[in-house]
């Protein structure tokens, strides 16, 4: 036991498998320990807020300024209130009149606008111009003129007595604030979802109901497929014919179409997690039947089988000290294999809206089902789908990785 | 071929022990059909060291584990101890076990590696009926069986069989039987795994063992060499079939089968005919 430990744990590739693993199950629970509450709070109004850290602006205002005068302060000002249209309008612009635009780059905010300002003429008519795009032209100069702004901001409140608005603060705009001065700030490392939480503790939580149904799926699948394996495989006979024939009428069913019609049929209100990974696990029992089985058969006619029933031993005594304990590392991997495939099934059932119906806990899959509803993906809001995605991933990639470690461990065919 | 480790003995006269009659094993159907035992009869008598000699396929391994119960015999009858023998139910094979016991060829593959050597001799005790003796009694029995077979008990405890050589392991299935003490025990060729000089001990053991207990012992080989040396009665079995048996010295020194005469002559000869002048060592490079 100790030896086959430490060869398992000499495998390269079980190792890297089980760290990935290790490091998404401790971020599981020690992530929570920071950043406790609900995970499907909503704690912004809108929907996908970039990712980043959020200043509470109320607060910046009341925060102690200090003054800096930063040499390239204006430049960064200008070269980010001029979008990448206009950029695009004003060479549009410079192409129409004829102008001289040398090697230009786009993204030279100084020399665009020194440009813009020597040839733009507002009473010019280019060739083939309609008047709605002149006039656009016009607002666009106009906007340009008036880039970057003042020096200064002026809050007022109203003054509840009067009704009259009252200068309250003026903010220059050489005025900084420290971030640590001001009270509220939010970092949000995945932003928010569509319905404004955070994907970052969603995506934690997920992770662990996603385990948990790998793990209950894993479990029932296993369980039945070796029950009826080792029955098959041990008893043969009818037994094993009638086995059979029901592992062969599973396996002929479409495994996922059934799955679909199963969770459909069970219905919104009864669908939790623990009933999909209930069900995921009754649809994927066949193949671990079918290779259990197999490996009991040619176990049963081994030496030690036979010097075990002449010893007296019962059929249940014999199987479980005989049988099991040989076919105890193929169980194992089998297993992995059905945890990982379990969260793979959710996720693929969830997205098409046939998931856990829950609004406690979050999925890995009916997170990917939210973002696709409200078109995170066509919008460029990759926050809320992308860190899913890879997360189911990494896990299914670390399982795998483990179980092809292990099967190089005990079979001796695949050592290198 | 001159050497015999027993006398020859006729048992004839003694008790049947176990008997078969028209026993017959077909695996398969149709073109696959395959007759591995056809229609055999013989007479195992109480105490009578009983040698099946045949070559690989011939069918001596099946009709090992229809005698030993584990395979059902498609045809025929086989009695045990002249009453035709009943297995139908678990509780009546289990009854049957304690008259017949066995010995594997490969002695790597006999033990299970997952259970300690205690475990298989503390088996063989409740099998028996022990299950309820002191703890000091059993050890004192383990040890006595052990001691038999010369391996120590103290030295094995709490080890795994695996840890063993496949000598010391055939050995401890010797040992494993004395703890059993069978009526019949069924040895298919225990020594084929083992090197020569653990041959000789292990064969040794099995002929204490016989006077010991007094039990019939069906030795199965391939080397009638060893059959001659060891057994009282041969019965020599090519496709499934017994072309030949009786006293051994009758069928090995007088062989009627061409069968017999040709599995003799198979058997290599060193004390008569050894002859390195006729053999050509380059030639045959």
């Amino acid at each position: 036991m100790k030896n086959t430990l430490r060869q398992v744990f000499h495998s390269p590739k079980f190792v890297v498998g089980f760290v990935i693993f290790v490091a998404i199950l401790l971020t599981m629970i020690i992530y929570p320990l920071f950043n406790p509450g609900n995970p499907l709070a909503q704690i912004g109004v809108g929907t996908f807020a970039k990712p980043g850290t959020y200043v509470s602006l109320y607060d910046a205002t009341k925060a102690k300024t200090e003054t800096f005068r930063l040499p390239d302060a204006e430049e960064k000002r200008l070269k980010a209130s001029l979008s990448d249209e206009d950029r695009v309008a004003m060479v549009e612009w410079f192409t129409a009149a004829g102008v001289d635009m040398g090697d230009l780059d786009l993204q030279d905010t100084d020399a665009l606008l020194d440009l813009w300002n020597a040839n733009y003429d507002p009473s010019l008519r280019p060739k083939g111009m309609i008047t709605a795009r002149v006039n656009y032209f016009k607002r666009l100069n106009n906007a340009l003129q008036e880039l970057g702004g003042g020096d200064t901001i002026i809050i007022a409140e109203k003054d509840d007595a009067s009704g009259e608005l009252v200068e309250s603060k003026k903010i220059l705009n050489t005025d900084y604030v420290n971030v640590n001065a001001v009270t509220n700030v939010k970092t949000l490392p995945l932003g928010t979802d569509n319905f404004g939480r955070d994907v970052l503790k969603e995506l934690v939580s997920a992770v662990g109901t996603s385990l948990l149904i790998g793990l209950i799926a894993g479990v029932v699948a296993t369980s039945i497929g070796l029950v009826f394996g080792l029955l098959a495989g041990y008893v043969g006979g009818i037994v094993d014919d009638l086995i059979m024939f029901i592992t062969n009428i599973f396996t002929v069913i479409p495994g996922f179409v059934l799955l679909i019609l199963i969770t459909y049929s069970i219905g919104q209100e009864q669908r939790g997690a623990a009933v999909v990974a209930a069900v995921i696990g009754l649809t994927s029992w066949t193949w671990t039947t079918r290779s259990v089985r197999s490996q009991v058969i040619s176990l049963r006619n081994r030496d030690h089988v036979n010097l075990s029933k002449l010893s007296g031993h019962s059929l249940i005594r014999i199987v479980l000290t005989d049988i099991l304990p040989y076919i105890a590392s193929y169980v194992v991997m089998a297993f992995i294999l059905q945890v990982s495939s379990g969260i793979l099934a959710e996720a693929q059932l969830s997205l098409l809206g046939l998931g856990p119906r829950t609004t406690i806990t979050p999925t890995l899959g009916l997170m990917m089902n939210w973002a696709m509803l409200y078109s995170a993906h066509t919008n460029g809001s990759w926050w809320a789908y992308f860190p899913v995605i890879l997360t189911i991933t990494l896990i299914s990639f670390s399982l795998n990785l483990m179980n092809t470690g292990l099967d190089q461990v005990f079979n001796p065919a695949l050592r290198d | 071929m001159s050497e015999r480790a027993i006398e020859q003995t006729d048992f004839t006269n003694r008790p049947l022990c176990l008997s078969g009659r028209g026993v017959t094993k077909i695996f398969g159907l149709g073109d696959k059909r395959t007759v591995a035992v056809d229609h055999v009869d013989f007479d195992f008598h109480e105490g009578e060291f009983v040698s099946i000699v045949g070559e690989s396929g011939s069918g001596k391994t099946t009709l090992s584990k229809m005698l030993l119960g584990l395979l059902n015999a498609s045809e025929g009858e086989i009695f045990f101890q002249g009453k035709p023998r009943d297995i139908s139910t678990g509780r009546k094979k289990k009854e049957y076990w304690k008259g017949i016991q066995a010995i594997f060829q490969d002695p790597f593959s006999s033990f299970n590696t997952f259970q300690k050597i205690d475990t298989v001799l503390l088996d063989c005790i409740n099998m028996r009926g022990g299950k309820h003796l002191p703890k000091e009694k059993k050890i004192e029995m383990m040890t006595e069986a052990c001691g038999f077979v010369n391996l120590k008990f103290a030295e094995l405890t709490n080890k795994y069989p695996f840890e063993l050589s496949g000598g010391q392991m055939q050995r401890l299935m010797i040992a494993r039987i004395f703890l059993l003490r069978p009526r019949i025990l069924l040895a298919d060729e225990p020594t084929s795994m083992v090197d020569a000089c653990s041959r000789a001990t292990i064969l040794d053991m099995l002929l204490n063992l016989r006077d010991e207990i007094g039990m019939t012992v069906i030795f199965i080989t391939h080397d009638i060499g060893l059959a001659y040396y060891i057994s009282d009665t041969v019965y020599i079995m090519e496709h499934g079939k017994f072309v030949e048996f009786g006293k051994a010295d009758e069928v090995i020194l007088n062989p009627q089968a061409a069968y017999t005469k040709r599995l003799i002559s198979d058997v290599p000869k060193i004390h008569e005919e050894w002859d390195l002048s006729t053999v050509d060592l380059l030639s045959q490079k």
